[in-house]
């Protein structure tokens, strides 16, 4: 690597120049986009080192468990410079999401040391935290000898990093003073709408601005697109159902899970802003939804919108991204909208899944692992995934703010960022943090497709639910 | 006076002869093994049914008897998932077995065509069913299944599939014969092919109806192979989780909620482990006594045709 070339990296990782710049000055020296990321991975390699031992752990090896998913493919393309970095080897296992948390859970609750770091959700770190599973990462963050001086973990969306810090205690919210930090934030995704600008254009109709004006639009869309659906959202049997657009929406009605009166939960399903919303919710499936919605996950959606489908989808918003990227059907066509679905309102109140880092209490390399957390939530590696994977969205405000991640954005999915920007500030988890999660929203979901079937109106669904909710809460000593 | 007393050495060559065989207890030796392997996991299965033990509360845990089925059987979802469970395994194995049994006929002679038919109609059996309800999941697709297609065009045009509560368990059901058929079907063709033809061959002489040869002859002889075929399949369907589980995870709402779906989210979503085993300790006593019940069956079967012998 020449001089010029090392300088070149070294003005970039200083944010003396943009990615831009960077990339002009390589091509003045001569040197390909591939050169170039490989000279700024060593400067980045060499910076990061230079005021931090991260040789510290070096020989050891650490073992990872990671779901199939962008986010994860980012990570293992970079391993080579974190093994570079530290001297760690890493291996890992990578399994799909149907099978992913119960792999998870198989290996924590069988006390297993075969996994040093695992991809967790936030929703996770509340079963996996209280028994024990996951060690607090506070102690380390506050120890200047493990954690590098340039690692800002405040610099980490801060509803992110709350999200991922809860205390234990049943209804206490995220990020309070006692609470431990289970995980740290990868990667996230929020909701908002991301729709088919060619079937928008042809029946010369705008983005939906709240839940009612989305469910007269997609309506038109069913009637008039010619095959197509109006929008796309979860269905399924399960939890992940309920997380994404669903609460998005519920929440911006004013509609709570739980009531949280000290330490005691009770549920508010069958609250009269729920009922509210769920109405509007159940006419939109049943009026615009596909016709196998109660089958519907995260991969049906988005291979709606990819293959021109559906009119629109009210998901996570990296759905849009990954689907308007080369290879789908749609690739160029797809529209980025933020959504506030309650017409009273003026803000969206996106809820969040948060793709975080989490260290196993069975480790044997805790310190080590320690090490491989702070280098994939830090900063190189941010914008290395943002800019030349697919990173989106990032934990970092750096990443956010760099030059060449939006000209990124802003060339090849047009709309991304400024829909973002208007859904961010809101955005965090808004479930009551407590360890019933899943059983409290996979009952959620189930009586959801019954009141979209039509087997138990909304107002007796909605207070059955709330009465099982009771039951389970009560059962389980919360 | 008895041998002992007049032959004082058999007094001790006895333990002798049985120091100088162990060869009966190392045959047994690897059945033991194997029933110790399975006997602790089922012993800790039914410890952890009889306690409150919920991973996510680890102080929690305490012992409740059996508390923990006192909940279930007064729970109404627990009952419905035993009337679902039920449903499921007897309209898919009756299906089966008619289906199965009428393949078996038709396939009855032997010929070069009817051994390549037979084949070929094993091809489902040899799909896993998690991939077989994947396959079917995309075939009844609205947008794009080649099935939904079809009904479509028969003007059945908002036909749920697996998706509404109506058609979820005919879809199921239908996933279930397409995969498993098959074995009943290859198993019925054996015991067929393998009956004396003589009583075939003189019923035929004597003009009887084909009716009478089916029902008075055919039937009773294959009986064997039909509770076999029968007990095998109704233990596996009443076990069923890949093709329901991949096709709905147990809904619409609760319309396939099986044992084993239940047991499965209790466990690994909720990590509630004392309820998932006891649900799971019913399910075994169902399988257990459902054996039970046909081995009995097939005993006394055996006891008749002796005796008619």
């Amino acid at each position: 690597m020449s001089d010029k070339t090392k300088d070149a990296a070294k003005a970039l990782l200083a944010g003396e120049i943009d990615r831009r710049g960077f990339g002009k000055r390589m091509a003045s020296l001569g040197i390909g986009a591939a050169a170039a990321n490989f000279a700024l991975g060593g400067v980045a390699t060499e910076a990061l080192a230079a005021d931090f031992n991260w040789q510290a752990h070096k020989g050891k090896t650490l073992r990872l468990l990671l779901n199939k998913h962008p986010y994860a493919d980012a990570m293992i393309s970079d391993l080579a410079h974190f093994k570079a970095l530290t001297g760690i080897d890493v291996q890992y296992d990578i399994f799909p999401e149907d099978v992913y948390f119960d792999k998870v859970t198989a290996a924590l609750s069988s006390h297993s040391n075969r996994y040093d770091v695992l991809m967790t959700g936030a929703y996770q770190t509340w079963q996996y935290g209280p028994a024990q599973w996951l060690v607090d990462m506070k102690p380390y963050l506050k120890n200047p000898a493990k954690t590098a001086p340039n690692y800002d973990f405040n610099g980490i969306i801060a509803n992110l990093r709350d999200s991922d810090a809860w205390s234990g205690v049943p209804g206490e919210a995220l990020g309070s003073a006692n609470a431990k930090q289970w995980a740290v934030p990868l990667g996230f995704e929020l909701y908002n709408v991301s729709y088919n600008k060619r079937i928008f254009d042809k029946l010369k109709i705008e983005p939906p601005k709240n839940l009612p004006d989305m469910i007269e639009i997609g309506t038109k869309i069913t009637k008039d697109a010619g095959g197509a659906y109006g929008v796309a959202v979860r269905g399924s049997r399960s939890w992940a159902t309920i997380h994404p657009g669903y609460l998005s929406a519920y929440t911006n009605y004013g509609a709570r899970d739980f009531e949280v009166k000290g330490t005691k939960l009770t549920s508010a399903v069958n609250s009269a802003e729920s009922k509210a919303m769920n109405k509007l919710w159940v006419e939109m499936i049943q009026k615009a939804g596909p016709k196998n919605w109660a089958t519907y996950t995260w991969y049906e959606c988005a291979q709606d919108l990819g293959a021109g489908r559906c009119g629109m989808i009210y998901d996570a918003n990296i759905i849009g991204f990954f689907e308007n990227s080369p290879g789908t059907k749609e690739s160029g066509h797809i529209g980025y909208a933020a959504f506030v679905p309650n017409p009273k309102m003026t803000h969206a109140t996106s809820n969040v899944w948060i793709w975080s880092l989490a260290m196993s209490s069975f480790s044997k390399e805790k310190d080590a692992a320690w090490y491989f957390i702070q280098w994939a939530s830090g900063k190189n590696f941010g914008i290395y995934g943002g800019v030349k994977k697919k990173l989106v969205d990032p934990v970092r405000n750096t990443t956010w703010h760099d030059a060449a991640f939006k000209a990124r954005l802003d060339k090849n999915y047009p709309g991304f960022y400024e829909a973002f920007e208007k859904t961010l500030p809101d955005a965090k988890i808004y479930f009551t943090p407590q360890p019933l999660f899943f059983n409290v929203t996979t009952e959620w979901a189930a009586m959801l497709q019954r009141m979209v079937a039509g087997q138990v109106t909304i107002d007796a669904g909605l207070d059955k639910l709330a009465a099982h909710i009771d039951r389970e809460v009560k059962s389980a000593g919360i | 006076m008895n041998d002992i007393a007049t032959h004082p050495e058999l007094i001790t060559a006895k333990p002798a002869r049985r120091r100088a065989n162990p060869l009966p207890y190392l045959l047994s030796l690897p059945a033991l093994i194997v029933c110790i392997g399975i006997l602790i996991p089922f012993f800790t299965a039914v410890w952890y049914s009889l306690e409150s033990y919920n991973m996510a509360f680890p102080t929690g845990r305490h012992f409740v008897g059996i508390g923990n089925y006192i909940d279930l059987f007064s729970s109404g979802t627990f009952w419905h998932t035993i009337v679902v469970s039920m449903v499921y395994m007897g309209a898919s194995v009756i299906f089966e077995l008619l289906l199965g049994l009428g393949i078996a006929l038709l396939l009855r002679e032997r010929s070069k065509l009817n051994n390549i038919i037979s084949v070929a109609l094993l091809m489902p059996l040899m799909v896993a069913p998690v991939i077989a309800s994947l396959i079917w999941k995309l075939m009844t697709n609205p947008n794009f299944g080649v099935y939904a297609w079809i009904v479509n065009g028969l003007g059945f045009t908002n036909f749920g599939w697996a998706s509404s509560p109506d058609t979820a368990m005919f879809t199921v059901i239908l996933i279930d014969m397409w995969v498993n058929t098959p074995f009943i079907m290859i198993l019925l063709l054996a015991g067929l092919r393998s009956l004396p033809t003589q009583p075939f061959e003189a019923a035929k002489l004597d003009g009887v109806p084909a009716r009478f040869v089916f029902f008075r002859i055919t039937l009773p002889m294959l009986m064997p192979y039909i509770i076999t075929a029968t007990l095998f399949r109704l233990l596996s369907a009443i076990q069923e989780f890949s093709i329901v589980y991949g096709m709905t995870q147990g809904g619409p709402g609760d319309s396939l909620m099986v044992f084993q779906i239940r047991s499965y989210i209790d466990f690994y979503q909720n990590t509630n482990v004392g309820r998932s085993s006891a649900i799971l300790m019913v399910l075994w006593a169902i399988t257990f006594g459902l054996s039970k019940l046909f081995v009995n069956q097939w005993h006394a079967m055996r006891e008749r045709s002796k005796a008619g012998a």
